[in-house]
């Protein structure tokens, strides 16, 4: 969607006001508007409400009465969160402890690596010109259009089975049993083109002194790169950052796909989507585990949330 | 490797070329020739977009020419010069750097320890008039004192070469003035050859030995004049109104308005834009 | 437990510092070359890597799902077109495809649509930093964290006992006593289940379409009104034709995240109750079925359907840059 400029000032935010004068605001401004923009609220707030408040309520309660019962009988537990962690609750073997550290260990990584990658690949593609560079980044820029769905298959056969020319093996299997490897690196895989493409664009506009004084006074590329332009990227890396370590803790596919759901690496998506078919009927456990992946996120929400909106509009069409 | 222990640098009939996005072959300069002595100020004068600053690439070795070959001390350019410095028209300062971390940039890119390139960039900070002002941030300076930290900042790595891109091209006229006098006292004293860009004709003449004049777009070289103003040549300012000056100056403004005329003539068809670094 | 969880950490922080610990000794090393030497390694080493992930990751699998797609389910035998004329001929994929139509016409026109008079309505209030963040909240959840939300919301039990379930309590309070099981009603639940994907995309077609209002240039609505153009005028002839490429961006770009859907049928209904769409059967076909021929060509498919949508969103975000 929109992309990132070393200058850009005026990148949407829902917090900021912009009072318009004339116009179709003016013309449509009633009391009438203001009901209507407060109902969206309202229905859009109110299932997560329940959610909240159902994960915090004893269990009898949530199995004998609906959740808008609690401002009737308000009665606050935390022992749901202490069952989802550590036990599991009724009918689920283990907690989703290990789930929710398999999440941070996943994410953390394929944050940092394909940022990191990506941005030293945006560097050479802006400032090192070569012959075919142009050629590099547009097919960097026009593999955003391949599906996921594309690339799932091989890339698990890969994974599990290396690849062999003849007896020879060109790629080894990395192993999929229990291990995080092939998760880390089919995001930061996926992540690439998308991130070469933002980074590039703002890479590309750094002032070209600042670049060319380092290297004239005798810097080579890699000293260029750590100590000039990492630094006066970090606003595009900031915000990259964010949409990708949203992208992945929320993440279902690739997690689901490269860990097949072992308690081992399997982060939290996946887990919760097992609970969801099968014991869809006990509402504490289910609540408080979503509530409990969501909470990061939100955390993320509302602190940056400047940063959030930027990166997230930034990578709106990945996947 | 070109190596500037002599800093003698020749240009020998350079074309530089370009692609342009639109996948048309775009002529920046086109056989361009001149030397510059060692230890010679050698100012290069032209309109706007004729090439100047390409023909500085080429010279610092990041960038390379098309046709044409450029030497430094004898040998071909080929990678970043040796014992090159360069100073920009904005500041080329990093903002997250103190005064004193900037300067010491360039010896900490040369290898040298923390401890003496800090000594060093002490040193120079002083000998620009800034001591006092070591740990303050790029934007606690004004203009004047920003170019002065740039100025030690090329200056600190002890270059054969010193390489300006109108660096006093975003200066107000008093700030301008002192600067060169800066300049020219700092230039004294280790003499450099300095290969200066502008499109102040004054500028140019007051302080260099000698003066490139490039054509307009493609550029080629025009003319070269000898400066034979004495040294020290003192304040820039009452240079001006010396009758040598005021004759070279003259000889080279007839040379020169025909090219910023045709140059203004082929941009004044379209919204006539101020070009930012010339 | 915790011991475990030391563990997985350890190796979490190992990965990371073994991974910048590596690069940096290569940078290091590589410094140390000059001239010509100096530029073809910094080319190899910065871009390398990144090329290398391209071609490895998505470039060679992508050719190989190709290639899959014209083989049976083990890849044993050759079919040619054959996975492609069961796509198009069994009827259980009739009813993939058409949901899958229904997903990606009806979700992102009503997103859109949503997020625009919200655009033009929420500017002006009082407290609009609150609304416009409340309402741009889910963006931030996860759509498994979505779609138990929801999946509670559509809760059924047996109408006698008190409900749990906020939409059937919400009928029988309107007076509809026996509300039905919402997620096993075919067709109704597949409307039940955009509603959780319009939930979670309105705030990101608000923010664009508000960003893309705020740009309107104050003169040409000004000019407009001295012409008398009022309310509903304005807005049909001024307001819309100026943010037309954006609100044709936001359609597309929701309609592309719509194609590739996955999470929200995987979580509520298993593609079960006639809910299947194109990229959660991809899945089916490749994990529960083991059949990578069929996969395959679903797969081509979904891609065949996104490229058009990318290829005319970025003509329309090159055009809009060109008229700035
Ligand atoms: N990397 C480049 N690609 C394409 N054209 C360029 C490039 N660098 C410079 N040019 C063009 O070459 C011409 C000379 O540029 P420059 O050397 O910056 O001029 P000057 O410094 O004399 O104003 C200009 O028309 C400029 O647009
Ligand atoms: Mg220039």
């Amino acid at each position: 969607m929109a992309t990132l400029t070393p200058t850009e000032r005026k990148s949407p935010e829902p917090a900021r006001a912009a009072p318009t004068r004339t116009g179709v605001r003016r013309a449509l401004s009633s009391p009438l508007s203001t009901v209507a923009v407060l109902l969206v609220t309202v229905v859009w707030t109110v299932p997560s409400l329940g959610l909240l408040i159902t994960s915090l309520r004893p269990q009898q309660d949530v199995a004998q009465t609906g959740w808008w019962d609690f401002f009737a009988h308000p009665h606050l537990t935390l022992a749901n969160y202490h069952d989802v962690l550590f036990n599991g609750g009724f009918g689920v073997s283990d907690g989703l402890m290990p789930y929710l550290v398999n999440s941070i260990a996943i994410t953390v990584p394929a944050t940092i690596f394909p940022i990191v990658l990506a941005s030293m690949a945006a560097y050479v593609l802006a400032w090192i010109p070569f012959k075919g560079s142009d050629t590099i980044f547009f097919v960097f820029f026009a593999l955003q259009v391949v599906p996921l769905q594309m690339a799932l298959v091989p890339l698990l056969q890969l994974f599990s089975g290396g690849a062999h020319i003849g007896g020879l093996t060109i790629f080894p299997a990395v192993g999929m049993g229990g291990s995080y490897a092939p998760v880390w690196i089919a995001h930061t895989m996926f992540a690439m083109p998308l991130a070469v493409f933002l980074l590039h664009n703002f890479i590309a506009q750094l002032p070209r002194d600042l670049i060319e004084a380092a290297r004239v006074d005798g810097a080579s590329h890699f000293r260029v790169f750590r100590s000039v332009v990492l630094p006066l990227a970090t606003p595009a890396l900031a915000s990259f950052a964010i949409f990708q370590f949203l992208w992945v803790w929320n993440d279902l596919l690739v997690g689901l796909t490269f860990t097949g759901g072992a308690p081992e690496s399997a982060p939290m998506p996946s887990r919760l989507a097992q609970l969801s078919g099968s014991f869809g009927d006990h509402w504490e456990i289910l609540t408080a585990g979503a509530f409990v992946s969501v909470v990061i996120p939100l955390i993320v929400f509302f602190s940056l949330q400047r940063y959030f909106v930027r990166g997230l509009l930034a990578g709106s069409v990945k996947g | 490797m070109a190596d500037a222990n002599n800093g003698r640098i020749e240009i020998e009939s350079v074309t530089k070329r370009f692609l342009t996005p639109g996948g048309e072959v775009f002529t920046a300069i086109s056989d361009v020739s001149f030397t510059v002595e060692p230890g010679q100020f050698c100012a290069v004068v032209g309109p706007t977009g004729c090439g100047k600053s390409t023909t500085l690439g080429m010279v610092s070795g990041l960038d390379r020419p098309s046709e044409g070959t450029v030497k430094v001390g004898g040998k071909v350019v080929d990678g970043i010069t040796d014992g090159v410095s360069f100073m920009f028209q904005a500041d080329a300062l990093l903002p997250w750097k103190t005064v004193l971390a900037n300067v010491a940039l360039g010896p900490v890119f040369k290898g040298a320890g923390k401890a003496e390139a800090q000594a060093r960039a002490r040193d120079w900070l002083r000998r620009v008039g800034l001591a006092g002002f070591e740990d303050r941030y790029p934007h606690q300076l004004s203009g004047g004192m920003r170019k002065r930290v740039a100025m030690a900042a090329a200056l600190i790595n002890e270059p054969k070469i010193l390489m300006m891109d109108e660096p006093f091209g975003a200066l107000d006229v008093q700030t301008k003035a002192i600067m060169s006098n800066e300049l020219l006292g700092l230039w004294e004293q280790s003499r450099p050859a300095v290969l200066f860009i502008t499109h102040d004709l004054d500028e140019a003449v007051a302080l260099a030995d000698r003066v490139v004049v490039m054509t307009s777009s493609p550029g080629t070289v025009k003319a070269v004049y000898d400066i034979d103003l004495p040294r020290p040549r003192g304040s820039v300012q009452e240079i001006r109104f010396e009758p040598r000056f005021l004759e070279l100056q003259h000889q080279i403004w007839d040379t020169l308005r025909e090219e910023v005329e045709r140059a203004y003539a082929r941009t004044a068809g379209g919204p006539v834009t101020e070009g930012k670094a010339a | 437990m915790w011991g475990d969880t030391s563990i997985k950490l350890g190796n979490m922080f190992g990965a990371v510092a073994g991974f910048l610990g590596v690069l940096l000794l290569l940078f290091y090393l590589a410094g140390f070359a000059r001239g010509r030497l100096s530029r073809r390694l910094a080319i190899l080493l910065l871009l390398g890597p990144a090329v290398l992930l391209l071609l490895v990751g998505i470039v060679v699998p992508a050719v190989r799902t190709i290639y899959l797609s014209l083989f049976n389910e083990d890849s044993t035998k050759f079919l040619g077109g054959g996975n492609y004329t069961w796509a198009f001929g069994n009827s259980d994929i009739h009813q993939v495809l058409l949901n899958t139509l229904l997903w990606i016409v009806i979700a992102p026109i009503l997103t859109t649509a949503l997020g625009l008079v919200l655009a033009l309505l929420v500017d002006r209030l009082r407290g609009q930093a609150v609304y416009k963040s409340l309402i741009f909240m889910p963006m931030a959840i996860s759509f498994v964290g979505a779609s138990i939300i929801w999946k509670f919301v559509y809760a059924y039990r047996d109408p006698s006992q008190p409900q749990i379930g906020l939409l059937s309590q919400i009928c029988m309070w309107l007076g509809w006593h026996n509300p039905p099981n919402w997620i096993l009603s075919h067709p109704l639940n597949n409307f039940l289940l955009m509603i959780i994907m319009i939930w979670v995309q309105t705030g990101f077609a608000m923010v664009v379409l508000s960003a893309a209002i705020k740009a309107i240039p104050e003169d040409v609505t000004e000019a407009a009104v001295l012409d008398g153009a009022q309310g509903w005028r304005l807005f049909a002839n001024v307001t819309i034709p100026m943010i037309r490429s954006t609100i044709i961006v936001v359609l597309t770009t929701v309609m592309i995240t719509t194609l590739k859907l996955f999470d929200i049928i995987r979580t509520m209904t298993g593609g079960n109750f006639g809910t299947q769409v194109l990229a959660n059967e991809m899945y089916s076909q490749a994990f529960t079925e083991f059949n990578n021929g069929r996969a395959g060509a679903l797969a081509v498919l979904l891609f065949l359907a996104v490229v058009p949508l990318v290829a005319y969103n970025v003509a329309m975000l090159r055009r809009e840059r060109e008229v700035r």
